[in-house]
């Protein structure tokens, strides 16, 4: 443990809070579908778990990985299919 | 460069995250964010040492399709139920991989370690068997009031303290208290979302999925000395996700002049349930679609209050029918959305703009609050307790200090419901009763058609 990574995660904090203190209440909903699906970046994670030895380690890593992928893969394109319709006339 | 790799994703996920603040660059936002997850993946796989190609394409290519599957099929107003699972696997994905790495190192992890893996699991755990109890109460599989019994919060006490002996003792006993944690954790997750009920689902929902973003972080630390790059970028974009939570979390508790703590452990709406109905009589005027048909017909400026009703009955569709007649008979039209109407943070927004309702005539409560003085009409359809006076005058009201939307204000208010029964928080409404309110009963979709029909036949 070195203190590069506690600072690493404190700025990261400030950042998120404030780019997201400018989003409109009228895109919440894609914004959290959204950024539901940058969670699913625990998939990087999962990858390599994969990786370990010993098979229960393995299958933990392989359902992760399906776990983080239907996070990922539906949460953009949820999201997606919302930002498509909100619309000026 | 794998490090460059992930500079390159995370880049992009804040860039994104950024475009999403406007509705004209929101669309693109979101590209460069699924952009730069799809660099991480890439550059993960391909330059990963030892790794079984085979099956993480199997494993992908599952994830992908069951993503994929729910993302298109899901209706609008379906949406809460479907973020809440999403939720839930990405705080269950956390957790695997925390749980994965424990049985790498066993016990004879380090402090730092034990400390993160604790955290991951807890929380990863928590994320997953709580969303799936907030998918079951949205879905209607279980009950939407909230589930308590006596002893509740000692329960969830005593579960904390447990855990965090069996933290304490993972050099000792290793697997064992590890499997505790893990156990105790779900159980956890259970009981802190079924007490709260319906209404208070904005806050649970923003909640989860900030909860989702922390335990990635967390898995963020636990990765850190082994596979210190993706170790970062876990910690970098899980705590982007975690602050975005708690921001919506904050918004919608402010919306409902609550604080999170009384929100999770106030369990509102349970024990005045039956109470209810011997409150207040309130006389009320009950007109028919044809009678409101003629006041619409009268008015200038018209504003449309929709609550969680209007997703119920599925009713955007006719509500925009109804709007655009009226607009083109010259009548201004504007659409007045509480923070917390509906179940999720902006959930009446979207339901709107499938209904192809410019996001421009949507307004939000500061900016429509004033508008309700000099308007004709206000319409209210299946929304309740964000109209309710007794949030401004009443302070014996559970709801007092909440704040409402002032529809009381305007000259004529409709109100439509289908049956008189209480809002969520089980108060009966005194607008009901005033003199300037009138009821119109039905379904939500069936009613705003008979109306249009009687507009046309003016």
């Amino acid at each position: 443990m070195d203190i590069t990574t506690i600072t690493i995660f404190i700025l990261a904090v400030f950042v998120g809070f404030e780019i997201i203190t400018k989003v409109p209440p009228t895109l919440h909903t894609p914004l959290m579908s959204g950024s539901n699906a940058i969670s699913g970046i625990a998939i990087i994670g999962a990858i390599l778990a994969t990786n370990i030895d010993g098979d229960i380690g393995m299958w933990l890593g392989f359902i992760a990985v399906i776990f983080a992928m239907i996070n990922v893969v539906g949460g953009f394109m949820v999201t997606d299919r919302m930002l498509k319709m909100f619309k000026r006339k | 460069m794998i490090d460059l790799s992930y500079l390159i994703s995370a880049i992009c996920f804040i860039y994104g995250l950024k475009m999403l603040s406007h509705p004209k660059t929101a669309r693109n936002g979101n590209i460069i964010a699924s952009l730069g997850m799809l660099i991480a993946i890439i550059a993960t796989v391909y330059l990963g040492t030892e790794l079984d190609i085979k099956m993480i394409a199997i494993a992908m290519i599952i994830g992908s399709i069951i993503g994929a599957f729910f993302a298109i099929k899901v209706e609008m107003t379906q949406m809460p139920q479907l973020v809440a699972i999403f939720n839930g696997f990405g705080g269950g994905a956390s957790a695997l991989v925390a749980t994965s790495e424990f049985l790498k190192y066993g016990h004879n992890s380090t402090m730092f370690l034990i400390i993160s893996i604790t955290l991951s699991v807890l929380i990863g755990t928590l994320t997953f068997t709580g969303s799936f109890i907030a998918f079951g109460k949205l879905q209607g599989l279980i009950s939407t009031k909230p589930i308590t019994f006596p002893g509740q919060q000692l329960l969830n006490g005593i579960l904390a303290i447990i855990m965090l002996i069996a933290a304490y003792m993972i050099p000792n006993y290793g697997m064992d208290s590890f499997y505790t944690i893990l156990i105790l954790s779900g159980l956890l997750g259970i009981l802190l979302v079924i007490p709260i009920g319906g209404a208070d689902m904005p806050v649970v929902i923003s909640l989860l999925n900030s909860y989702s973003g922390i335990a990635a972080a967390m898995t963020g630390f636990v990765l850190v000395n082994s596979e210190p790059s993706a170790g970062n970028a876990l910690i970098i974009c899980g705590s982007l996700v975690g602050a975005s939570g708690m921001i919506l979390t904050q918004i919608m508790c402010k919306g409902m002049n609550r604080s999170l703590v009384n929100v999770i452990f106030g369990a509102v709406g349970g024990e005045v349930e039956g109470s209810s109905g011997e409150g207040k009589e309130v006389n009320i005027k009950s007109y028919s679609t044809e009678e409101a048909a003629m006041i619409f017909d009268a008015a200038e400026k018209i504003i449309i209050v929709p609550g969680y009703g209007l997703a119920v009955a599925q009713a955007q569709h006719a509500v925009r029918e109804v709007a655009e007649f009226l607009e083109d008979k010259g009548k201004q039209v504007l659409y007045a959305i509480h923070p917390v109407a509906g179940r999720m943070p902006g959930h009446m927004n979207v339901l709107l703009a499938e209904a192809n309702i410019s996001y421009e005539q949507l307004k939000d409560l500061d900016e429509i609050n004033p508008e309700f003085e000099d308007c004709d009409v206000a319409v209210v359809l299946g929304a309740n307790d964000v109209v309710n006076p007794a949030a401004r005058s009443d302070q014996s009201s559970p709801i007092y200090g909440m704040p409402i939307l002032n529809v009381d204000k305007a000259r004529t208010v409709i109100i439509n419901k289908r049956t008189m029964n209480t809002g969520f928080a089980g108060v009966q409404n005194e607008l009901f009763g005033y003199d300037n309110s009138i009821m119109v009963f039905g379904d939500a979709k069936d009613m705003l058609i008979q109306l249009l029909s009687d507009l046309k036949e003016l």
